[in-house]
């Protein structure tokens, strides 16, 4: 029975997961290791020339890394995966792949803040430029490409503002411009959207939001669509050239369809160095094992604070894209039918003052700067995540001086509502 | 039969049975597929004879080089085609030459060719295309988890260690 005959609760407990061949443990162990002993000089060979599949330090691979990323892979419907030490450096290793100085690539202004920092600030000392475009308008996507573009980066469901993306359509932009779509599925989860059905050729998460859901321990991830043909023009020299430091190998002509994840891996995760710890990749295979019942409470639990916030009389306005007021409505019902994700934002009549005041009055929400936690959080962008920005960019990213974004955890939802409710006052 | 899909059961069936592999288009350079493909076989305990006319008579990899199918002394379980689609015509018909007759015509990642595809089968050959055994023993054995790949099993059953009793070696559990 192949992988593609099981549900994805099946997948969720037991991909990439087989008992531990030396010990028969059932639980996958956390392998905290640094280094792995060679069987002899010429399997230390083959392992540096990449002629082997095995291990050599933990901050190329290590087993239980390779168990979350045989996982993930299998859940989003992918080649290979490569885990990372957070969301920011699965990221990085993306662009590391995919850029030389002086090329560019398009991401959506509707992001996550940080991103939209690293990309505008980090990524500068690298030479890659970024080209914002807008979400919901495709032709501006569309016109942003240039013969530098190497890439198209968005959200699947954008952070903070419960904004879905057309993922179809942009993906028709990336296709006709010959370069990869790489979508950020964290907020949705692969329970809740799969973008490799949409077009999508490359996908990234913070591990350390619904995937992990307990909000313990950091990790990233890049899953490979294995559906990029990278050697057709010479434009992704990191994969279809000769590399020197591998004995001038050809990574795409070598490995194929999980080229760019070999890649991320053997040259990203050598020579950058973010691998992620062992004992935080078991803490997030802990918590993926029940990925999709945590999710169908989030969204149950989502649905009902957003309808009752959009009740209230002291609430201007509430984005979220399972509400039938949202001009997302649509999009949502097409990528996330099972609901549109935890994360959403709401207005308050009362500005920024308002909005302090909510945050400081919770008694069960958690005034953090995380989503995707069991539990429910509640933070202000405008003073916290996206002070960095300018208030034009707080604006067109979603997150004004009156908005406050909350991310609702699976506690008793008539608990979270009580909780706003006396803090809204 | 349909050869865009092909079960585990299928593979492994092939790479269980098989003992020798004529590797054609086998290459001395040591970052080439073909090259970490020989090797790798080499290792799981295949005995691979190599096929490439520019090196007949010469060893590679410690095997002796022959230019052609017919020209090696013995009987091969399985031809694995490393060259073009249109190249594997040619060499399905002279394998199918030989006897005894190979069990397995196996054509590399991107090689297709239905026409000669039908002919082994025709001859009762089991045929393999667009594939590569070193990837395909990788995810049956599980190694292929070890780079962040995505297996197609799942399994109650403890991963087996290759006979050779490497410690980084695994093999495919026994049938």
């Amino acid at each position: 029975m192949s992988e593609q005959d099981y549900g994805f609760d099946t997948l969720a407990i037991h991909a990439g997961a087989q008992p531990d061949p030396a010990t028969g443990a059932r639980a996958t162990p956390i392998y905290q290791t640094t280094a792995y002993v060679f069987d002899d000089a010429d399997h230390a060979a083959d392992l540096f020339a990449l002629r082997s599949f095995g291990n050599i330090y933990t901050r190329i691979m290590n087993p239980t890394q390779a168990v979350l990323e045989s996982k993930v892979a299998a859940l989003e419907g992918g080649t290979a995966a490569v885990a990372t030490a957070s969301g920011h450096a699965a990221q990085l290793l993306v662009f590391h792949a995919l850029l030389n100085p002086g090329d560019e690539f398009i991401a959506t202004r509707q992001l996550y803040g940080g991103s939209i920092n690293q990309f505008n600030h980090s990524f500068k000392s690298f030479g890659w430029k970024v080209a914002w475009a807008d979400a919901d308008d495709v032709s501006s996507i569309a016109a942003a490409v240039t013969d530098k573009t190497k890439a198209i980066f968005i959200e699947s469901i954008a952070n903070p503002g419960g904004r879905v993306n057309d993922i179809e359509a942009i993906s028709e932009v990336a296709k006709k411009a010959g370069i990869p779509l790489i979508v950020d599925n964290t907020l949705a989860t692969p329970w809740l959207c799969k973008p490799f059905d949409h077009g999508a050729n490359i996908i990234t998460h913070s591990l350390t939001k619904f995937i992990a859901g307990h909000g313990n321990s950091m990790g990233g991830i890049i899953v490979d669509g294995g559906n990029f043909d990278w050697g057709k023009d010479g434009k992704y020299p990191m994969l279809s050239e000769p590399n020197s430091s591998y004995n001038d190998i050809k990574l795409y002509e070598t490995f194929g369809n999980i080229a760019f994840a070999i890649t991320c891996r053997v040259l990203g995760l050598r020579d950058l160095g973010p691998a992620i710890s062992p004992t935080n990749a078991f803490n997030i295979l802990t918590g993926m094992e029940t990925l999709s019942l945590r999710m169908e409470r989030h969204c149950e639990n989502t649905q009902k604070v957003a309808e009752w916030l959009e009740a209230n009389d002291k609430v201007e306005y509430v984005n979220y894209a399972g509400l039938k007021s949202s001009p997302y409505y649509d999009l949502a019902q097409k990528y996330t039918p099972r609901g549109p994700g935890a994360v959403f934002t709401f207005g308050l009549k009362g500005g920024y003052e308002a909005g302090v005041k909510v945050v400081s009055g919770v008694n069960l929400l958690s005034h953090l700067a995380n989503v995707g936690d069991t539990r429910s959080l509640i933070i202000h962008p405008a003073s916290t995540t996206h002070s960095q920005l300018t208030p034009e960019q707080q604006s067109k990213a979603g997150a004004g001086p009156e908005l406050v974004r909350l991310s609702i955890g699976i506690e008793n939802v008539d608990d979270i509502i009580a909780d706003l409710d006396q803090a809204i006052g | 039969m349909d050869h865009t899909t092909y079960s585990n059961a299928y593979i492994s069936d092939i790479l269980q049975s098989v003992k020798t592999i004529a590797l054609v288009g086998a290459s001395a350079k040591e970052v080439r597929p073909s090259y970490f493909v020989m090797k790798y076989l080499l290792d799981k305990g295949y005995k691979v004879i190599p096929i490439n006319p520019g090196m007949a008579g010469k060893e590679l990899l410690g095997q002796m080089v022959y230019a052609s199918l017919s020209d090696v002394p013995e009987p091969i379980d399985m031809v694995d085609i490393f060259r073009n689609s249109d190249a594997a015509g040619p060499i399905t018909d002279e394998a199918l030459t030989l006897d005894p007759l190979p069990k397995v015509i196996w054509m590399q990642l991107s090689v297709h060719n239905e026409e000669a595809a039908a002919k082994a089968e025709k001859a009762g050959l089991k045929v393999v295309m667009d594939r590569c055994p070193k990837m395909e023993y990788g995810k049956l054995s599980g190694e292929w988890a070890r780079v962040g790949g995505s297996t197609g099993n799942i399994s109650s059953k403890k991963q087996s260690m290759h006979e050779s009793g490497k410690m980084q070696s695994l093999g495919l559990a026994p049938k």
